[in-house]
């Protein structure tokens, strides 16, 4: 099935180089989502299997310090609370299975907080409300086993009013179906057990029009393909089980033709500059199409399968 | 994205040890956690202005000059969040007027618009405002859509600022500029939507969908390959699937496109929709369908149904699989 390899090695490095690199501009301007970048980088080094190449105990300490005493994360030390990287933190200690370093009823209760009388979620205390911010709060309560701190009900109730005719989902009601949003609002019911609410075959058929000739996916009808999308998309479909819908093979070599085999790393498209982002979104999707190799990763918690059975079901390996 | 987008700017710019006005602040670095693998040298300027925010920030000091500062600092970063939660705090501290708060917002998304801190301070800030903000953030939002005219951002503010403020009167004359410019623009046609089934000018989705229907028909005779405006069409009928199938306008313009034999894919796909709710294909349909068929080697069906998958499994093979479920859900024991 893949014509193209994947230069696994030349990505590790590739990552491995990112974190150190703290002195260029751009690196600078990535300062307040530090956070971010860590789940990306970390979680593309798990899917690659070299998550043992970095130091467990500086990434746990680093996390830690950009906790607030609210119990939500900033996105690095010194920087203000917010929901974005209070998930990034507890996915990144749930890479390492030290999600027990936190007091999580109080990090429970700093999301938990965040629920707005309607069942949406606000993003911080300024109050921006969008149907990420809903993924975001009931994925990471889901890994702290602390669910029943919200009302799931009226979550869930909230997202399905973002639903669009078109079978897709937007930021708030009335919002145009945009797949990164898709992803979110499906994420979300499948953790609370409610993808019987939406109409998969609508949806499903939505998704896969977003393959273009190219073979990669776009996130919006008439948008260029990007391969973030191969996760956004391709993640949704897996959730609705309507994957066969699109060409996997030509998904796979749209993404192998977005390496940089020389120097490592992922692009958006075939030649533009990589980044760290865009490699976990590629690897991410590279592991759903279950590519030799690539550890599997789990659509919803868009963490690798193993660390979601540790900690959803408990299976130790 | 940085202040190299005003390079006047740039040329005045003063370092803020040499300011007077803050002689007396002790700049705080960017603490980077045990054992930094390097150190930093970021750009002077840039590290320089964090520091002394940094200061403030820390003693919390809601004053003038820290509101000065936050600008600065949100001009060489606009993506960091928390320099943006402390101007709110100083904002409301020092009752500031906020329509200085337009300009700077203005200013910034003419370097980089899609920031989501821009976005939420501009809300915050018309918010505050109240109706009065209404034309200008409409006015705002058009300024940059006229650049991108999917900007995603600029279409969800746009949506709150009419549900908020208002301003919905308008907006259906918006959606027919936008398309008659771009007819492929997915965010106009869900705008339109949103419109038309929200404005408290309008009557709802019922009261609109006669003239609705109209519109979009023509615009897919003359675009047939265009998804937003079939899905358009079909939204129109949500939840009504006996009005849906019973408009012989619709039947009539698919069978017109199957007829022209180019761009087939929403036709046969919308003509398998009508069927599966009980629409019954006259003669002209089947032969319009099987005039599709590449070569005579493909397989061919008597059911019209059936038929009109086997060409879109052909037609359109990314998606042969869909086609080829759709085929067997439907129309197995047709």
């Amino acid at each position: 099935m893949f014509m193209a390899e994947l230069a696994a090695r030349k990505h590790v490095q590739f990552i491995l180089s990112k974190a150190k690199e703290k002195d260029s501009y751009e690196s600078v301007l990535m300062e307040h989502i530090r956070l971010n970048g860590a789940y990306w980088g970390l979680t593309t080094l798990d899917l690659l299997g070299k998550l043992d190449t970095v130091d467990v105990n500086e990434v746990v300490s680093e996390v830690l310090q950009c906790q607030h005493e609210s119990g939500g994360f900033g996105g690095n030390i010194g920087h203000d609370p917010h929901i974005l990287y209070t998930l990034s933190a507890v996915q990144v200690l749930a890479l390492f299975d030290k999600v027990d370093v936190l007091d999580t009823e109080k990090v429970a209760n700093y999301v938990a907080g965040l629920q707005n009388e309607d069942g949406s979620f606000s993003g911080d205390m300024w109050g921006e409300v969008d149907t990420r911010f809903s993924y975001i709060a009931i994925c990471c309560l889901a890994l702290l086993h602390h669910l029943d701190k919200i009302n799931v009900e009226k979550a869930v109730y909230y997202i399905l009013s973002c639903k669009n005719h078109d079978g897709g989902f937007g930021c708030t009601p009335g919002g145009e179906s945009h797949a990164g949003q898709i992803f979110c609002c499906v994420g979300a019911l499948a953790i609370t057990g409610s993808l019987h609410c939406i109409d998969k075959d609508l949806l499903g058929w939505w998704l896969c029009e977003r393959q273009v000739k190219a073979g990669g996916l776009n996130g919006r009808p008439e948008k260029l393909p990007d391969v973030c999308y191969s996760w956004w998309v391709l993640s949704s479909l897996i959730m609705i089980d309507r994957v066969h819908w699109i060409n996997k093979e030509k998904l796979a070599k749209f993404i192998l033709d977005c390496q940089d085999i020389e120097n490592g790393g992922i692009s958006d498209r075939p030649d533009d500059a990589c980044d760290a982002y865009h490699t976990y979104f590629g690897v991410a999707g590279l592991s759903l199409l279950e590519y030799p190799g690539v550890k599997p990763i789990d659509p919803a918690y868009a963490l690798p399968v193993d660390v979601v059975n540790r900690i959803i079901l408990g299976i130790k390996e | 994205m940085s202040s190299s987008s005003s390079s006047d700017e740039e040329r005045r710019w003063v370092p803020l040890r040499s300011r007077p006005e803050f002689s007396d602040v002790i700049p705080v670095e960017q603490d980077d956690g045990p054992n930094p693998v390097v150190p930093i040298t970021y750009k002077e300027e840039f590290r320089e202005t964090m520091d002394y925010f940094r200061a403030l920030y820390k003693a919390d000091e809601r004053s003038l000059r820290a509101l000065h500062l936050t600008s600065e600092a949100i001009q060489f970063n606009p993506g960091n969040y928390t320099v943006w939660h402390f101007r709110r705090l100083v904002l409301e501290a020092l009752n500031h007027d906020l329509h200085d708060e337009l300009a700077l917002t203005e200013h910034i998304a003419r370097g980089n618009s899609k920031n989501y801190q821009l976005w939420h301070h501009r809300r915050w800030v018309a918010e505050k405002l109240g109706t009065s903000a209404t034309t200008e953030e409409l006015r705002f939002t058009k300024n940059i859509l006229s650049i991108d005219a999917k900007h995603y951002h600029a279409w969800s503010h746009r949506q709150w600022v009419l549900q908020a403020l208002g301003g919905w009167e308008d907006e259906l004359d918006y959606c027919q500029q936008l398309l008659e410019e771009d007819i492929f623009n997915n965010s106009a046609w869900n705008q339109r939507y949103f419109v038309i089934t929200r404005s408290p000018f309008l009557g709802g989705l019922k009261a609109m969908r006669e003239s609705e229907v109209c519109y979009t028909l023509n615009g897919i005779v003359a675009r047939p390959e265009n998804e937003s405006s079939w899905r358009y069409l079909r939204g129109l009928y949500k939840d009504d699937n006996s009005s849906w199938v019973n408009n012989p306008q619709i039947s009539s313009v698919c069978l017109e496109i199957l007829n022209a034999k180019t761009n087939c894919v929403f036709a046969l796909s919308t003509l398998l929709d009508l069927i599966s709710h009980g629409f019954q294909p006259s003669q002209e349909f089947t032969d319009a369908v099987d005039a599709l068929r590449i070569s005579d080697s493909e397989q061919r069906d008597s059911d019209v149904a059936k038929a009109a998958c086997f060409v879109l499994e052909s037609v359109d093979p990314f998606r042969a699989n869909y086609w080829q479920w759709y085929k067997n859900k439907h129309f197995q024991n047709a």
